[in-house]
């Protein structure tokens, strides 16, 4: 009796985690299969679940009759240096508010939390008219300074919980031994909580990499647009040419993917440490 | 800010030599002389200068916009209207059907994705072979951006070509092929089941790992008294989860509620403007130029969450204080 009930509670998990498992994957394996069916094969019934037939046209075709290649390139460049440039301001941030007690803490991290409640598109009208004069629309730096900006205050709030797991007996020392706070701070505590940081660097890169509405609202020219303001110009036109969509969504995803591959970890360590402790 | 300064070194805290406690640098009080104060403001600088810059002020700027004339297709007029913008939002025909949509779209997300991430996580909990490899795919959607997602989704709920009518044909269920995203009530319920996909990984590990934080000594005591797997759930999973539920499911009902991403890729609010929530018709209003209503709109969103942040937190606290 007792081995029923336990064999079927067995097969129930082994069928819901499968089933899980499939519906996870599958669309990205369809966007992946769609994108290497020649152009003509993807509109035609009945659907081919297992194509025999692989092509690299709608690769080709990306690169040759669009400019995907520079918004690849651009993307890259504001990902990589506001992802950057984010991690270190919030290291300086993260590790005042992890070690110190002042006046005006409470206020601080109140003001990062409430950013993350606020989505960063709210004010987009405003904040369009405030780059415009700066001088900063369609330019590459305003992208990279208002990501910067959007990526501080939950790479802040994530950094503090790693903070507080290193003792501070080890920048003490450091510093006793003649090290400057800020030497002690990424000679000494750095290195020992580098997957902490590598976890909120690619965090930031990765959001950098996927935000849509700042740069659509932005970037207007080939040389500047980011990929998702690439994208989503591809479907302004009536028709989506989904051989092309399909090919630039696959290079899209698969740099974040292999980051996330090997990252997972360190991230779920980051994102549940944070929140736990509130 | 102000911080105590005394002419002193800076001072390990008495407590870091207490035997066996276990010390809390976030806790620890320090005294820290003039010069350290100037370091630390030195460190905090940068980031509240970004934060306070780029986010702060567009967000103050844009609030006193909420009660002007403000068209940037016509800035001959840009006089004060008072509450007149948000008058025309809430007169505007279309206004009640997009509040009740961005309801549907945050309880039909989010209740599906919290009991199938439940379900996730307890079957994840316990060790089994490949169970890294498992949870590592699980994180797939995560790498995809909101934007593709939508995409993803509408390339599959394609009436013509789409997989999903393919596979719902093949499996006998309809017998012609759905027209998904031009039928408000279809096209809702696809951009639903693409953001459930997309939110269940969250909550899976996120109670994960709030399971794995229970000891095991309650469920031997449990098991010792003769509890079934039922009342261990009720009586002790959840318990002692239901604080960082209650906390995971606020963040995640504020944050479907600002995502706009797989909307404006799947549908774009059409049929007819049928399947806008809130934000992606802020969105279109920014767009075409209106920033006065758009920021009316802007600040109905913050004034909605911070009630719904107050009275949700209010209502889980004695809950927690029962226990």
């Amino acid at each position: 009796m007792i081995n029923k009930v336990s064999i079927a509670g067995r097969v129930s998990k082994v069928v819901f985690l499968a089933l899980c498992l499939l519906a996870t994957v599958f669309p990205l394996y369809w966007i992946i299969i769609t994108s290497l069916k020649e152009p003509g094969a993807i509109y035609s019934l009945p659907l081919d679940y297992w194509p025999r037939q692989l092509s690299l046209e709608n690769y080709i075709g990306l690169f040759t009759k669009s400019d995907f290649g520079q918004y690849m390139v651009n993307s890259l460049i504001v990902a990589t240096v506001a992802s950057t440039v984010a991690t270190v301001i919030s290291l300086l941030s993260a590790y005042v508010l992890a070690r110190f007690q002042f006046a005006g803490r409470g206020a601080v991290m109140g003001a990062f939390l409430v950013t993350q409640m606020i989505p960063g598109f709210i004010a987009l009208g405003p904040l369009y008219l405030m780059m415009s004069d700066f001088g900063l629309v369609d330019s590459k730096t305003g992208l990279i300074l208002i990501y910067i900006a959007i990526c501080i205050p939950f790479c802040t709030i994530m950094l503090r919980g790693f903070f507080e797991n290193v003792p501070d007996a080890l920048e003490e020392a450091a510093m006793i031994d003649g090290c400057s706070r800020l030497g002690a701070l990424f000679r000494v505590l750095v290195p020992v909580m580098l997957p902490g940081v590598a976890a909120s660097f690619i965090f930031n890169f990765v959001n950098c990499w996927n935000e849509l509405f700042l740069s659509v609202t932005l970037m207007n020219s080939d040389a500047n647009k980011t990929i998702p303001t690439a994208l989503a110009g591809f479907i302004s036109s009536f028709n989506i040419d989904w051989g092309s969509m399909s090919a630039a969504a696959v290079l899209t995803v698969v740099p974040t993917l292999v980051i996330f591959a090997f990252a997972s970890k360190f991230i779920v360590q980051g994102l549940t440490a944070g929140s736990v402790k509130g | 800010m102000s911080v105590e300064t005394k002419n002193a070194p800076v001072r390990p805290s008495p407590r870091r030599d207490a035997p066996g406690g276990e010390r809390r640098s976030s806790g620890t009080k320090r005294r820290f002389n003039a010069r350290t104060a100037l370091t630390l403001l030195a460190f905090l600088a940068p980031a509240a200068i970004f934060v306070g810059i780029f986010t702060y002020y567009p967000m103050i700027s844009g609030s006193q916009m909420a009660f002007r004339n403000w068209n940037l297709n016509d800035l001959s007029d840009t006089s004060w209207v008072g509450f007149g913008n948000f008058q025309s939002l809430f007169e505007a025909p279309e206004f009640w059907g997009i509040v009740r949509n961005t309801v549907v779209w945050v309880v039909g997300s989010l209740v599906p994705q919290v009991v199938i991430g439940f379900a996730v996580a307890l079957y994840l909990k316990r060790r089994f072979r490949m169970r890294g490899a498992y949870q590592a795919f699980l994180f797939f959607p995560w790498a995809v951006s909101g934007f593709l997602i939508g995409m993803l989704f509408r390339w599959m709920f394609n009436a013509e070509f789409g997989v999903v009518n393919d596979l719902l044909m093949k499996a006998g269920v309809i017998d012609s092929p759905i027209p998904w995203l031009a039928e408000p009530g279809f096209a809702m319920t696809a951009i639903i089941i693409a953001n459930i996909w997309y939110g269940v990984t969250f909550f899976a590990i996120m109670i994960l790992a709030a399971l794995q934080s229970v000891s095991d000594e309650m469920y031997e005591a449990a098991a010792l008294d003769g509890a079934g797997k039922v009342r261990t759930f009720f009586n002790i999973t959840l318990p002692s989860i239901a604080t960082t539920l209650a906390l995971t499911i606020l963040l995640r009902v504020i944050w479907i509620f600002n995502f706009p991403d797989i909307i404006f890729a799947m549908t774009g609010g059409g049929p007819a403007d049928q399947t806008h929530i809130i934000t992606t018709y802020m969105i279109k209003i920014t767009q075409e130029g209106d920033y006065g209503k758009a920021s009316a709109l802007g600040l109905i969103v913050v004034v909605t969450l911070m009630l719904f942040a107050a009275f949700y937190l209010m209502a889980v606290r004695p809950r927690k204080a029962q226990r």
